[in-house]
């Protein structure tokens, strides 16, 4: 594993123009993702949580250039991705991947599970067809799939087993990169488990970097190298793994954290930081800490100015005034 | 933990071998088998298993809305004040629900009428059970959003359910089951659909209306975290079975089904101070049987790691003490089973 930055991520803007509410407003601006930078090295796994709405998912999509990003410099291995015309852009996608959240609606219902996982292969012209054909079936096996069950419609496969239909399509052109958005949220827990350890055991073997999206802090603790912690379209902290569970920093991490049912009766009892109310609405964001209107510490500073995310500690990045 | 030792007067509800069959394709499926338990008073009941196990249809059988057809109780019965709630008319059940059992929904959205306001929803509700005109239930609608803890009640009663964020509607939902003062309030996954802050909202509330009013909760979920932050006793149900009952505790720390064990290893859970290499989470191999297939004997022995010869037939309940019971064959009363070698 060599600690070389694969993915460079700077000052990453998304804002989405959504419908005027009257016939001749202003059309106002979705600030879903607004100012996000982050670093990933080459075979480590960077988790993004956050609440729905935090603008995780944008992220990823915005990565890929599946939207486009109003603002922002994006690095892969040293190429600009934002100046990349059509087709450099989809050479540059066989580096770079995407696993869904749901495995339900993101396979051709009238394809063959084979069809599917070979598609990569046909767009991007790579080998002849016998040879994408011996590809597909490595690629099965290499997720734990059946030979035969190459030729069954997505409809004839579990929710796991489709799941791991997105992971082989995925990998199919050896991507560097792999974006996974919410990957285990629609899975029975069992079945989660499951596609977790395929993830771990595919990102040790084929030295994979993960860009793991979740809302779901164990799922992350359980695969992640490092940790951003997104709210309203910010990162409020970043750090690696141990010390984020360790040593919370930014009030809304410790609210998430404390937020999270334990199964071990001993935390019951600690006293509990409750974030009040909703997550504020990302057209109309509260001016200052974004997290001010909920968080249980705010103070005059915060209502007044937005902190910045600054290396508070090594190696540990906090958006917070104190 | 309280009431782990229950007078039978304290029970409020008892389900006694409750079964549910569906016809579907001409064929029968056994949806749930022999389900009993039974419930105190403020007592918080935990059901947890995988999709397709059963749960929400116990729930459902609960309040007599099995989807007939296909469905029906084919057997058992359901017990609240010394009556048989499979047997009563039609008539005589619209006056349990909402007034003796109420349930919450999982999907706060689907489960709100859009065209109607949230105080129009509730006070439906009141007028429905109690002799109230609908001025008078409108301000009991207002109290009850209170009680909830929605912020400017007089004017959210106004308000329709698209103007209201996840957990608010969901609190409405809470509202409208807590109107009539049921004794038992069943929620169906409530926080499935919510994110993780407001599902912890959500519970605080659950709990502190328990306290102040005494009603019994089951808490339908697949989230062990969640049993264990809400319950005082949980039951764990496989394939329409149930297969473990016991405290929370109990079951959290002496699982004595295989089931169990592999449910409870396979969820990862957030360490505070993690030590060492991560290693890869226990797997439980395979996926849940189709019902439609019919099963013979114990409902988990394909998946299980310790099957014997004798698990193609279905196991008894082994009773392990005061409402603790496991169905297995291999369940002792003294030791737990070892891990496979």
């Amino acid at each position: 594993m060599t600690e070389r930055i694969l993915l460079s991520v700077a000052d990453l803007k998304v804002h989405f123009k959504i419908q005027r509410s009257t016939m001749f407003g202003s059309r106002p601006t979705l600030y879903a993702v607004d100012g996000v930078s982050f670093d990933i090295c080459r075979g480590q796994a960077l988790g993004l949580v956050g609440e729905s709405g935090c603008g995780k998912s944008t992220t990823g999509l915005a990565l890929l250039r599946l939207v486009e990003p109003t603002e922002g410099k994006i690095y892969f291995d040293g190429i600009d991705l934002l100046s990349l015309e059509a087709g450099a852009l989809r050479a540059m996608r066989k580096r770079m991947q995407i696993i869904f959240q749901d495995p339900y609606s993101s396979l051709n219902p009238r394809q063959t599970a084979g069809n599917i996982v070979r598609d990569p292969l046909d767009i991007q012209k790579v080998g002849s067809p016998s040879e994408r054909e011996a590809r597909v079936s490595e690629l099965f096996s290499l997720v734990g799939l059946g030979e035969r069950q190459k030729a069954l419609f997505p409809h004839q496969f579990s929710g796991g087993q489709r799941q791991r239909i997105c992971i082989a399509r995925a990998l199919a052109l050896n991507p560097d990169l792999i974006v996974c958005d919410e990957p285990v949220s629609s899975l029975d827990v069992a079945i989660q488990a499951q596609i977790l350890n395929l993830l771990c055991k595919l990102r040790d073997e084929l030295d994979l970097t993960y860009l793991f999206i979740s809302h779901d802090l164990a799922v992350v603790q359980h695969i992640c190298d490092e940790i951003a912690v997104m709210y309203l379209g910010t990162i409020v902290e970043k750090t690696d793994c141990r010390k984020l569970f360790k040593n919370p920093r930014h009030p809304y991490t410790q609210a998430l954290l404390a937020a999270v049912p334990s199964r071990s009766s001993f935390k019951k009892k600690a006293k509990r930081i409750r974030p009040q109310g909703d997550i504020p609405n990302p057209i109309n964001r509260p001016p200052g800490c974004y997290y001010h209107t909920r968080c249980s510490y705010s103070k005059e500073e915060c209502r007044m100015n937005k902190p910045e995310l600054v290396e508070k500690y090594p190696g540990h990045w906090v958006a917070c005034h104190f | 933990m309280k009431n782990n030792t229950l007078n039978p007067e304290d029970t409020v509800l008892a389900v006694e071998n409750l079964c549910v069959d569906f016809k579907v394709k001409g064929r029968l499926v056994h949806i749930l088998s022999d389900i009993s338990f039974v419930l105190g008073s403020g007592e918080t009941l935990g059901i947890i298993g995988e999709s397709g196990c059963g749960k929400s249809m116990t729930a459902l059988a609960l309040m007599r809305m099995v989807p007939s057809p296909p469905g029906w109780i084919s057997a058992g019965r359901i017990l609240m004040n010394d009556e048989n709630l499979t047997q009563v008319s039609e008539k005589k059940m619209r006056t349990v629900r909402g007034r003796k059992i109420s349930m919450i929904f999982q999907e706060p959205m689907t489960s709100l009428n859009p065209v109607y306001t949230i105080g129009n929803q509730i006070a439906e509700t009141i007028r429905c059970h109690k002799n109230r005109s609908r001025s008078e239930a409108l301000e009991e609608a207002v109290e009850m959003l209170r009680v909830v803890q929605i912020p400017a009640p007089e004017r959210r009663v106004r308000e329709y359910p698209h103007q209201l964020s996840g957990g608010m509607r969901q609190r409405v939902m809470i509202a409208m089951a807590l109107a009539c003062e049921p004794n038992v309030l069943i929620a169906d996954e409530p926080t499935t659909a919510l994110d993780v802050t407001v599902q912890a909202q959500i519970f605080d509330l659950l709990k502190e209306i328990q306290e102040t009013r005494g009603t019994c909760i089951i808490l339908i979920t697949h989230d062990f975290g969640a049993v264990a932050e809400m319950a005082d006793r949980v039951i764990v149900m496989y394939a329409g079975h149930k297969i473990e009952e016991g405290t929370v505790d109990e079951v959290r720390n002496d699982a004595r089904h295989p089931y169990t064990q592999g449910l409870l290893r396979c969820m990862p859970e957030i360490q505070i101070d993690p030590k060492g290499e991560r290693e890869p989470l226990p797997e439980i191999p395979g996926t849940v049987p189709d019902l439609l297939r019919g099963l013979k004997g114990c409902p988990f022995s394909p998946r299980c790691s310790f099957a014997i010869s004798k698990c193609k037939e279905l196991p008894p309940y082994l009773h392990l003490g005061c409402k603790r019971s496991v169905k297995c064959w291999l369940a002792r009363e003294d030791t737990r089973l070892k891990e496979p070698a």
